[in-house]
C-alpha cells in the first residue's frame, strides 16, 4: 500500500445497465480524512457511481483503486472487508429484523468482539439502545435513518459512502443528520456522500462533485463550488 | 380413543417427514422467490442413497454392524447425496439464469426434476425396494402412549424431526449464518451491501433444506417400507402444499403446514376413505388461502422501506 495514494480514485470509469451507457467517463479522488460530496440531479448517475465503488455494478471499463489498491474486479465483499461502508438510497434496512439484528449484519465481515462499536453506536444514537429488540420496519423515518447510519458505521469503516442520507426527513432531523455526520468525519472516517440538499452538503464538504448525465461537469472545493451561481441555476435547480 | 390415538401417530409421522420437506420448498423460495421443483427428487435420492447403504451394511437381515450404527450411517449418506444434488442443482439449474427473467428458472427446475426422474429410473429401474424395517427394528418395541405403544421407528421419526426443526429455527435466529439468510431473503442487494456473499448464503440453504429432504427420504422409507424412483412427485407436492399452507417463506409456518396436511391426511384415511385423502388435503389449503392469502404464519408482502 502506497501512502501517497488518495483513499479512493476512480479512473475514466465507465458503467453501462445492460446497452444504456449511465456513467461516461468518471474520474474522482478521495483523500483519507475528506468529506467529499457528490452532487446532481436526478438519474445523473449518483447511485450509479455509489454502487460503482462498491462493487454492486462492476464496470466495463476504467478502474477503482482503494487504499492504492486495484479494487476494479474485486467483490463487494472483498471491498467492505477492507474498509468501505454504505448507507444506502433509501436505507433498506432488513424490516422483519430488530434494529440489533441490523447493526449486527453491519459487523458481518467482522471476526473480532464488537460490542465496544455497538456501544459507540448507542451512544451516538441512544434512541437505538432503547429500540434494540424492535422491528427495524416498525421504525420511523427519522429512527430508520439512524440504524442505516449505525449498521454502516458497524464495520469500522474507513470510507463511508452515503447516499442521500436526509432523504424523507424533516428540517430539523435533517440538520441532525448533518450534525452526525460531522461527528462521524471528525471521528476520522472519510466520506463520499450524496445529496439533494447542495448547500448544506457543501457548506461541511472539503470537495465536491456535479454530474451531470453520467458525466463529471464541475468539481473543486466544497466553499468555491457554493459561490457558483451558474452551478446552482444549471445542475441543481435552485 | 385407540384408534383416534393411532391415526394421530400416523398423522404425525407423516407430517414430520412433510415438514422437513416443506422448509426446504419455504428456505428456497424465501431465498430466491423459486418453487424448486425437484426438491421431491432430491428426497428421493435420499431414500436411495439411504437403502443403498443399508444394503452395503448387509440388509435388514443380515446386518453386520449395530442397528444404531446403521441407522446412523443411513442418515449420513442421504444427507451426502440429497445435499450433493441440491447443490448441484443450484448451481447448474439455477444460478446461472438468477439474472433473467422469473420464470426461466421455474422452467429449469421443472427440467431438472424430470432430469433427476429419469436418471434414478435408470439406475435403479423402476422396481421398488423395501427397507424390512421390521427385521431391524422390532414392531413391538415402543413405548406405550395411552392404551396403544408407539413403534420405536416413528418414534424416532417424530423426534428426530422435532429436534430438527428446533435447531433449524435456533440457527436460523441466533446465528450469524441463519441471520444472513434471513437479510439476503428479504433484500438481496441491501444484504450484498454489508458484505454477506449471498452466493455462499444461497448454497447453504441448499444445503441445509437438501439434507432435511433426504433425512425425510430415509425416515419414509424406515416407516412407510416402500421407495421408488418416482416417490418424490406426490410427496413433493403434499409439502409444497403445507409450505404454502403454513405461509411459504416462513420455517414455523412450514412446520405447522406440514404436521397439519400429515394429520388431515391419517384422519381422512382413518375416518373417511383414502379415497377422500387429497380432496380433503387441497381443500383445506384452499380454504386456508381464502382466508389467510399469505397462509397461517406468513406474513402478508412486507413494504421494503
Ligand atoms: N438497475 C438498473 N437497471 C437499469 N437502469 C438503471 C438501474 N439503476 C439505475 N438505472 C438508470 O441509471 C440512471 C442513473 O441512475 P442513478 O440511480 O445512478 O441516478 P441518481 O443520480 O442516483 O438519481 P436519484 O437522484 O434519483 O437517486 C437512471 O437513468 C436510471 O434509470
Ligand atoms: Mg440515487
Amino acid at each position: 500500500m502506497n501512502d501517497q495514494a488518495p483513499l479512493l480514485a476512480l479512473k475514466d470509469v465507465n458503467t453501462y445497465y445492460g446497452q444504456i451507457h449511465i456513467l461516461q467517463g468518471i474520474s474522482m479522488e478521495i483523500k483519507a480524512g475528506e468529506l467529499v460530496c457528490l452532487l446532481g440531479g436526478n438519474a445523473s448517475g449518483k447511485s450509479t457511481t455509489l454502487k460503482t465503488i462498491l462493487g454492486i455494478v462492476t464496470p466495463r471499463s476504467g478502474t477503482v483503486e482503494f487504499q492504492g489498491m486495484d479494487v476494479t474486479s474485486k467483490s463487494t465483499t472483498f471491498r467492505i472487508g477492507h474498509g468501505m461502508a454504505i448507507v444506502p438510497e433509501n436505507r433498506r434496512l432488513f424490516a422483519p429484523m430488530t434494529v440489533l439484528e441490523n447493526l449486527e449484519m453491519g459487523a458481518y465481515l467482522r471476526e473480532d468482539d464488537f460490542s465496544e462499536d455497538l456501544n459507540d453506536v448507542y451512544e451516538l444514537f441512544p434512541l437505538l439502545a432503547e429500540r434494540k429488540h424492535q422491528l427495524a420496519g416498525t421504525l420511523s423515518g427519522g429512527e430508520q435513518q439512524m440504524v442505516a447510519m449505525g449498521r454502516a458505521l458497524m464495520s469500522k469503516p474507513k470510507l463511508l459512502l452515503m447516499d442521500e442520507p436526509s432523504m424523507g426527513l424533516a428540517p430539523v432531523l435533517v440538520e441532525q443528520s448533518f450534525e452526525i455526520i460531522q461527528r462521524v468525519h471528525r471521528a476520522g472516517v472519510s466520506i463520499l456522500m450524496v445529496e439533494q440538499n447542495a448547500n448544506m452538503a457543501l457548506s461541511i464538504a472539503d470537495h465536491g462533485y456535479v454530474l451531470a448525465t453520467g458525466r463529471i461537469v464541475l468539481a473543486g472545493e466544497a466553499a468555491a463550488l457554493a459561490a457558483d451561481e451558474g452551478l446552482k441555476k444549471a445542475y441543481l435547480g435552485r | 380413543m385407540e384408534f383416534f390415538l393411532q391415526q394421530t401417530v400416523n398423522g404425525l409421522t407423516l407430517g414430520s417427514v412433510y415438514a422437513l420437506l416443506a422448509l426446504g420448498y419455504s428456505m428456497v423460495y424465501g431465498i430466491l422467490k423459486l418453487l424448486n421443483f425437484a426438491h421431491g427428487e432430491v428426497y428421493m435420492f435420499g431414500a436411495f442413497a439411504g437403502y443403498g447403504m443399508l444394503t452395503i451394511l448387509g440388509g435388514s437381515s443380515a446386518l453386520v454392524v449395530p442397528v444404531w450404527l446403521a441407522l446412523v450411517l443411513m442418515f449420513l449418506a442421504a444427507i451426502l447425496a440429497s445435499s450433493a444434488i441440491g447443490v448441484a442443482l443450484e448451481r447448474f439449474a439455477y444460478r446461472p439464469l438468477r439474472q433473467s427473467t422469473r420464470i426461466a428458472p421455474l422452467i429449469s427446475a421443472i427440467g431438472a426434476s424430470f432430469f433427476l426422474q429419469a436418471a434414478a429410473l435408470l439406475m435403479f429401474t423402476a422396481n421398488s425396494r423395501t427397507f424390512n424395517t421390521p427385521q431391524l427394528i422390532a414392531i413391538d418395541s415402543g413405548i406405550p402412549f395411552g392404551p396403544i405403544r408407539v413403534w420405536m421407528v416413528r418414534v424416532l421419526v417424530i423426534v428426530t424431526s422435532f429436534v430438527l426443526m428446533v435447531l433449524l429455527y435456533l440457527w436460523v435466529n441466533r446465528t450469524k449464518t441463519g441471520k444472513a439468510v434471513r437479510a439476503v431473503s428479504f433484500d438481496r442487494e441491501a444484504a450484498a451491501m454489508m458484505g454477506i456473499d449471498v452466493d455462499k448464503v444461497i448454497v447453504v440453504v441448499f444445503l441445509i433444506g437438501s439434507a432435511l429432504a433426504g433425512i425425510g427420504g430415509v425416515m419414509v422409507g424406515l416407516v412407510f417400507g416402500r421407495i421408488f424412483h418416482i416417490m418424490g412427485f406426490v410427496a413433493g407436492l403434499k409439502a409444497f402444499t403445507a409450505a404454502v399452507l403454513g405461509g411459504i417463506g416462513s420455517i414455523p409456518g412450514a412446520m405447522l403446514g406440514g404436521l397439519m396436511i400429515g394429520l388431515a391426511e391419517a384422519f381422512t384415511t382413518g375416518y373417511i376413505s383414502s379415497t377422500f385423502q387429497n380432496l380433503i388435503v387441497f381443500g383445506l389449503l384452499i380454504v386456508v388461502l381464502l382466508i389467510r392469502p399469505s397462509g397461517l404464519l406468513g406474513r402478508p408482502e412486507l413494504v421494503k422501506v
